[in-house]
């Protein structure tokens, strides 16, 4: 820089921020906390299995030892800095990495606070940009700062054409200001009604038995496979069914505690800096924006038992969000009507555009539906029929005409339409999705047609999106209507490599 | 009323059947070998072995047989100023359409097969997660060419690719 040493200089361009922060740290203390709940299981049984071996102890010390060395160094190489142009990570010991995010391309910020974090005040940063051409590039996460540094930076990454608040040197924690933000929905305790019929119980269940039987096969105990072999010798319906129940019961006993864990103080809000936030968690405290310019979407979706309830969650289509941990979420499981309402909202129309009526998909999805559902089924019982023991054949046998009552339902889910500024998808059955995507969103087609589609004249038609999974697709559709839609979804795309009478006359209206 | 996709104009390099031949090769004899090896050496093989190792013959050489020629004749590429159409597969066939305007990089690689028989894979990606759109089996010379015209459309359409 030659700025000549008369001249007064600027303060306006020196950046307090610019300069390198650690983490906190009390991160020394939460770390440890949160990574040794995870290990947790394998101290005790080290500890506790053995008659106090002294290799156990020594072992078991060497592990919480390791586990504090590991945080201290992690605090210790970890810095970061946020400068006008873009946030800075560097991080790591033996790897060094050097993460840089400009910050025009922040999209969204989420902020977790475990209940090891909380405890301390602390809160965890994702900063997401959406870009996944490059690995590593779609984001960075601050691992902790305290809860006030966090929702400092959340407002200043996330502020967009505003001048950055680079405030002077004697101020630099000044408080950007805040004006009120609009609730659009917040948690009614009548919604959890709908945790039972969302089966996370159940999910749970499933999960701690994963992990539990992970450390039971560590410890050379196999009781999955001994179950197995021991139901193969005492085939008892009766218990079975006994077990069954108690696992249902289980799961929608647990559900209504976990919805709450999860969805407490849920709120969405539109923020006056132009973003969407969701906030919710009892123990582990979750907020999540969302640049509403980068927003391509909704996702309304509809587990079987929770749609029979009449109920739906929602969920936001947009880039720069992981998938982890559904953070996506827009609303949790409620009455379908707050869902279509959040829609509505969220995405700033009249008319909620997965409320639109959509077209039906031909006879011959239907055909294609219920063979996919049912042969598989058929093929297992088959298979059990040779080679189990004679019990085993009836219970897919059982499970046929559910298969194929889904197939059945899933045909009758699938649906398309196309209003001036969504294309409005509808999919499966046992989770059905509405998806509602902006068409000026739409960034490519992946058309599919596989052998026994073209024996039946359809296709799946896939929009590809920067936003959500990156592809949406239209199942089973017509291939004429699948493509006329293709083509008056995002005009001129498609359209130099049709051919067919509509495009003929398309073409002649045109030239009119 | 029908409308359909028109076949995309350019057929990929003749060169690419003996590629996907000697990829489908590879992969069966990979699954054969092994299964040869345990067969010869052990004492006595149970029946279901030999079947399934004459089994894996028989569908991998009808495999090798019929797919390369197959793919050959439906894999069709095409690049117009405003988007690349590509449509690839053999038993499943897939489309895909990407707008210049939204391209963000364009790759060649070229795999040791490739490399034998002077062939290319060139790879067009968008910022969409799901979105790549690859021609494979070009000519060197040509997937260089296409390389080059497509960088040059692709800095003359204006537009953030997102």
């Amino acid at each position: 820089m030659s700025t000549p040493a008369d001249l007064p200089a600027a303060p306006e361009f020196t950046e307090p921020l610019a300069e390198w922060h650690r983490l906190h740290v009390r991160m020394l203390i939460v770390r440890p906390l949160n990574e040794s709940i995870a290990m947790l299981v394998p101290i005790l049984v080290l500890l506790f299995t053995g008659n106090g071996e002294k290799w156990r102890l020594i072992a078991s010390g060497a592990t919480v030892a390791a586990i504090l060395a590991f945080s201290y160094l992690i605090w210790r190489t970890t810095k970061y800095r946020i400068t006008d142009d873009q946030v800075e990570l560097h991080t790591g010991l033996l790897t060094r990495k050097q993460l840089a995010v400009p910050r025009d391309r922040i999209r969204t910020v989420d902020l977790t606070s475990k209940p090891g974090h909380r405890v301390f005040g602390l809160s965890a940063v994702r900063i997401g940009t959406g870009q996944q051409d490059v690995p590593g590039t779609d984001g960075l996460t601050l691992d902790a700062v305290t809860q006030e540094e966090a929702e400092r930076l959340r407002v200043l990454l996330l502020q967009k054409g505003v001048a950055p608040k680079t405030a002077s040197a004697d101020e630099p924690h000044a408080e950007p200001v805040l004006p009120e933000s609009e609730v659009i929905s917040r948690l009614d305790l009548k919604w959890l009604k709908f945790a039972p019929l969302s089966l996370s119980g159940l999910v749970a269940i499933g999960a701690v038995f994963g992990v539990l039987s992970n450390y039971a096969d560590d410890l050379g105990l196999h009781p999955v496979q001994d179950l197995w072999e021991w139901l193969f010798e005492h085939p008892s319906f009766t218990l079975f069914g006994a077990f069954l129940v108690a696992l249902v019961v289980a799961g929608l006993v647990l559900s209504v505690p976990l919805y709450i864990l999860q969805f407490w103080n849920y709120q969405l809000t539109r923020e006056p800096d132009g973003t969407l936030r969701v906030q919710r968690g009892l123990l582990t405290t979750r907020s999540v924006s969302v640049e509403e310019q980068r927003l391509r979407g909704v996702d309304i979706q509809e587990p079987l038992l929770v749609r029979l309830g009449k109920g739906a969650k929602a969920a936001a289509v947009t880039t720069g969000l992981g998938s982890k941990g559904e953070s996506n979420l827009l609303l949790p499981p409620a009455p379908l009507s707050v869902a279509h309402q959040v829609s509505r909202d969220v995405l700033k129309v009249d008319d909620d555009p997965t409320t639109r009526r959509l077209r039906k998909h031909p006879f011959a999805a239907l055909r294609r539906s219920l063979f996919r559902h049912v042969v598989p089924w058929v093929v297992i019982a088959v298979g059990l029929a040779i080679w189990a023991p004679s019990w085993a054949w009836p219970i897919p046998v059982a499970i046929i005409p559910f298969a194929a009552l889904v197939g059945w339902d899933n045909y009758r889910s699938l649906g398309n339409a196309l209003d001036e500024r969504y294309l409005v998808t509808r999919n499966n059955s046992l989770v059905r999705s509405t998806v509602a995507l902006q068409r000026t969103g739409i960034i490519g087609w992946r058309i599919q047609r596989s052998f026994f589609q073209r024996r039946s004249g359809l296709m799946t038609i896939g929009a590809t999106t920067a936003a959500g999974a990156g592809v949406y697709h239209v199942t089973d559709v017509g291939e004429s209507d699948g493509l006329a839609l293709a083509d008056e979804a995002v005009p001129d795309l498609l359209r130099p490599f049709l051919v067919g009478e509509s495009t003929a006359e398309g073409q002649a209206e045109r030239n009119v | 009323m029908t409308l359909q996709l028109r076949t995309p104009r350019h057929q990929v390099s003749p060169k690419s059947v003996l590629l996907w031949t000697m990829q489908a090769a590879v992969f069966w004899l990979v699954l054969f070998i092994p299964q040869l090896i345990v067969f010869l050496l052990v004492n006595e093989p149970p029946t279901w072995e030999l079947a399934l190792m004459i089994a894996t013959l028989v569908v991998g050489v009808v495999h090798t047989a019929v797919e390369p020629s197959w793919r050959y004749r439906v894999h069709r590429w095409e690049t117009t100023p405003d988007a690349v159409y590509t449509l690839s597969g053999w038993l499943n066939q897939e489309w895909r359409v990407a707008p210049v305007s939204r391209i963000q990089t364009i790759d060649t690689k070229r795999g040791p097969f490739q490399q034998m028989l002077g062939l290319s894979t060139v790879t067009v990606t968008t910022a969409s997660a799901a979105g790549p759109v690859e021609i494979e089996g070009l000519d060197h010379e040509v997937a260089q060419q296409l390389v080059v015209e497509l960088t040059n459309t692709t800095q003359a359409t204006p537009g953030d690719a997102t």
